[in-house]
C-alpha cells in the first residue's frame, strides 16, 4: 500500500512548481485531435477548417455523386463542445435543402447526433451518416413532413422537386437557393 | 479550562488516531502528532458548495480538519434553502462559497475556511497544487472532468516512473435523487473520471423527429421549444440560460401552446425548468450519506488509519438502503491518465517541424504513418501540422520549415501528436538537450 503523503510532509505552500504554467489540453482536445487527423472522408465529402488553430469549428461539405441529391453542394457546420465525446457535436444543414429529415431552418433528423450518440462514434461516423442521409432520405422519420409525405407517394414529383429546389425556385411556397456545384 | 475543552472536544478522535487496532493501515503510526497535522498542515479543497458541499464542509470540519479552501462560482437561490443548510434567507443571491465558509468560520473555532467566488477553471496549477486532498461534490461532467485532468497534469513522471508525491487524491461524491456515489481516485493509480466516463448517463434526449412531428409527452413540447423554436426566433438574442426567470416563462408559455395543440397533459412551469435545466430534484439524505462517505475517506487517506475504498460505492435509498463497492478499473486506453508524457529529444535548437516529424515517422519505437501535430503556445490551441485533412495542410503547410523556436516551442514544451498508429492522441514533452553544440564546437 502507498502512503501518499506522511505528516511530516510540511505545509505544501513553499514548494516550488516543478512545471511551468503551460496549459494542458483538455481530454475533450486531445480527442478531436484524433478524430481530425484520422478524418477518411468519402470522395464526395470535404472539410473547412476557417481557423486551423480551432478543430472544434468547421464544416463539411458533401457533394452527392448519385441519387436524388446527385450535382448538388450542401454546406454542414460542426461545432465540438467541451464535453465531447461524451456529448455529439452541433451539426447543422447551412445549405437549404428539401429533404424529409433536414427542415427549412437546418435542423438535422440524424439518430447519432442525437439520441444514439455513442462516445465511440467518431466525426467520421456522423459524416458517414450526413452522407447517407443523402443516398437514402428517409421519410418513416421526417423533419419536412411535406417533402415526406411527396416522397411516398409519388418518386417522380419528389426527384422533380429536389432538382427544382437546388437549381433554385420554389418548392410549395418556399424559395430555396440555388446549390448546384 | 480552554485546553481542557479542546482534549475533550476530540477525544472521540484520540481514540482513533492515537491507538492502534486490527483495522489500521500497516503504515499508520498512533500519535498525537496526528490531529494536529489535520487542524494545522493537512490542507484540503472542496468543489462545490451546494448540496453535498454544505455537508462535507460541516462533516470535514467537525473531524479536526482545519485547513479547508472552498471553491463555487454559483450565488445562493431560495430553492437552495430545504438542504443547503448553511445558508439562509437573508444570504439569497450572495455567494455560496463566501457565506458558507463565514458560517463554518463562525460556528467552528479552530477551523479556516477560505473562500474562492469564481470558476474552477479560474484557477491555475499553482493554486491545486498546494491541496494534499482534493473533495468534489459537483453535478456537472464537465467541471469533473476538467478537475480530473488538472489533477492528472500535476503528475510527475521520471523516467516513466510516477514519483507519488505528486499525487493529488482526489474523493469524488455525486448524488442524483435518491441514488449517489462515492468514490476514491488516485490520479495516475487508480480509474479516474475519464476511464469511467461511460458511467454517466448521457442526458436524455428524443429524436428530433418525434419532437417535430409526433410528440407524445410535455418533455417533447419543451425539447421542442428549446431545440427548435428558440434559435429560430431567438427571443432574447442570447442563448438560453436557465436560472433567467424570463427564459424560463418564454418556453413555457411556447411549449404550452404546443401541448394544448397536440391535447398533450401535464405540463408545468417546474418541469419546464426541469428540462432546461436537466434538474433531477435533490434528496438531502442522500447527500448527506454520500457526503459522510466522502468525509471518512478523507479522514482515512491523511490519517492512514484505515485502508481506503477501493474503490466506487454505489448508493440507492429509493427503497430502503442499497449499497454495494466494487473496483472501477483504470483503463488502458485512458485519455486523461493513461497519458504519460514522452519526452522527445531536440539535439539542435534550430531543428525544423519537418524534422521533427521526420523524427516521428523514423524513430523505431514510434513509426508514425501521419502524424497531426498541435501544441498549446501561450495559452492557445496551435495546429502546427496536419497532412491528412486538406484545408488544414494548405494552411500549416508553411509552419514545416519554421524552427521549433520560431513556432513558439521552449526546452519543456508539450506537442499533442494525432496518429493512426496510436488509439489516442499522444502528448510529448520536447527536451532540448542544452545547447552542447555551440560549446563543443569551440
Ligand atoms: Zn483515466
Amino acid at each position: 500500500m502507498i502512503k501518499l503523503f506522511s505528516l511530516k510532509q510540511a505545509k505544501k505552500d513553499g514548494e516550488s512548481p516543478r512545471t511551468g504554467t503551460q496549459k494542458k489540453a483538455s481530454a475533450a482536445q486531445l480527442r478531436i485531435t484524433k478524430d481530425i487527423n484520422e478524418l477518411n472522408l468519402p470522395k464526395t465529402c470535404g472539410t473547412e477548417f476557417p481557423d486551423p488553430d480551432d478543430l472544434l469549428t468547421f464544416k463539411l461539405i458533401i457533394c452527392p455523386d448519385e441519387g436524388f441529391y446527385k450535382g448538388g453542394r450542401f454546406v454542414f457546420s460542426f461545432k465540438v463542445g467541451p464535453n465531447y465525446p461524451h456529448e455529439p457535436p452541433k451539426v447543422k444543414c447551412e445549405t437549404q435543402v428539401y429533404h424529409p429529415n433536414i427542415d427549412l431552418e437546418g435542423n438535422v433528423c440524424l439518430n447519432i447526433l442525437r439520441e444514439d450518440w455513442k462516445p465511440v462514434l467518431t466525426i467520421n461516423s456522423i459524416v458517414y451518416g450526413l452522407q447517407y442521409l443523402f443516398l437514402e432520405p428517409n421519410p418513416e422519420d421526417p423533419l419536412n413532413k411535406d417533402a415526406a409525405e411527396v416522397l411516398q407517394n409519388n418518386r417522380r414529383v419528389f426527384e422533380q422537386n429536389v432538382v427544382k429546389a437546388m437549381r433554385g425556385g420554389y418548392v410549395g411556397s418556399f424559395y430555396f437557393e440555388r446549390c448546384l456545384k | 479550562m480552554g485546553s481542557d475543552y479542546a482534549h475533550r472536544k476530540w477525544c472521540h478522535l484520540r481514540k482513533v488516531l492515537e491507538r492502534s487496532g486490527p483495522f489500521c493501515r500497516p503504515d499508520f503510526e498512533p500519535s498525537p502528532n496526528t490531529l494536529q497535522f489535520l487542524s494545522e498542515n493537512c490542507k484540503l479543497l472542496v468543489i462545490g458548495a451546494g448540496g453535498l458541499g454544505c455537508e462535507l464542509l460541516k462533516d470535514l470540519a467537525l473531524m479536526g480538519f482545519g485547513q479547508i479552501h472552498l471553491i463555487d462560482m454559483d450565488t445562493i437561490e431560495l430553492s437552495n434553502l430545504n438542504r443547503q443548510f448553511l445558508f439562509r434567507q437573508k444570504d439569497i443571491g450572495a455567494s455560496k462559497a463566501e457565506i458558507a465558509a463565514k458560517f463554518i468560520n463562525t460556528r467552528i473555532p479552530g477551523c479556516h475556511v477560505i473562500p474562492h467566488f469564481c470558476k474552477i477553471q479560474d484557477k491555475d496549477e499553482a493554486f491545486y497544487r498546494q491541496f494534499h486532498i482534493v473533495i468534489s461534490g459537483l453535478d456537472s461532467i464537465v467541471a469533473r472532468r476538467w478537475i480530473n485532468g488538472m489533477l492528472i497534469s500535476l503528475l510527475n513522471y521520471e523516467d516513466g516512473e510516477l514519483d507519488q508525491s505528486s499525487v493529488i487524491p482526489m474523493i469524488d461524491g455525486g448524488t442524483e435523487g435518491f441514488k449517489g456515489n462515492a468514490r476514491v481516485i488516485l490520479p495516475g493509480l487508480t480509474a479516474c473520471i475519464e476511464c469511467t466516463l461511460d458511467l454517466y448517463p448521457p442526458q436524455v434526449t428524443y429524436p428530433l423527429c418525434t419532437i417535430a412531428n409526433t410528440p407524445r409527452l410535455p418533455e417533447h413540447c419543451i425539447e421542442y421549444v428549446k431545440v427548435m423554436q428558440w434559435p429560430k426566433e431567438n427571443p432574447f438574442d442570447c442563448p438560453i440560460d436557465g436560472d433567467d426567470p424570463q427564459h424560463i416563462n418564454w418556453i413555457y408559455e411556447k411549449s404550452n401552446e404546443r401541448a394544448v395543440q397536440f391535447s398533450i397533459q401535464g405540463l408545468t412551469y417546474r418541469l419546464v425548468q426541469g428540462v432546461v435545466k436537466n434538474i433531477i430534484p435533490a434528496v438531502a439524505s442522500t447527500n448527506a450519506v454520500i457526503a459522510a462517505s466522502c468525509s471518512t475517506e478523507v479522514f482515512k487517506l491523511a490519517t492512514s488509519c484505515c485502508s481506503s475504498l477501493n474503490n466506487y460505492m454505489v448508493l440507492n435509498d429509493l427503497d430502503g438502503i442499497y449499497t454495494y463497492t466494487y473496483e472501477a478499473e483504470k483503463k488502458e486506453d485512458c485519455l486523461a491518465c493513461s497519458q504519460i508524457p514522452r519526452e522527445i529529444q531536440i539535439s539542435n535548437s534550430t531543428l525544423k517541424l519537418k524534422d521533427l516529424l521526420a523524427i516521428l515517422c523514423e524513430r523505431v519505437d514510434l513509426q508514425m504513418k501521419n502524424p497531426g501535430i498541435t501544441a498549446n503556445v501561450n495559452g492557445k490551441n496551435k495546429t502546427l501540422y496536419m497532412q491528412t485533412v486538406a484545408s488544414i495542410e494548405e494552411k500549416t503547410r508553411e509552419n514545416l520549415n519554421r524552427s521549433l523556436v520560431e513556432l513558439g516551442l521552449r526546452n519543456g514544451s508539450e506537442i499533442m501528436v494525432a496518429d493512426s498508429t496510436t488509439p489516442n492522441t499522444v502528448v510529448m514533452k520536447l527536451k532540448f538537450s542544452t545547447s552542447t553544440t555551440d560549446i563543443d564546437m569551440l
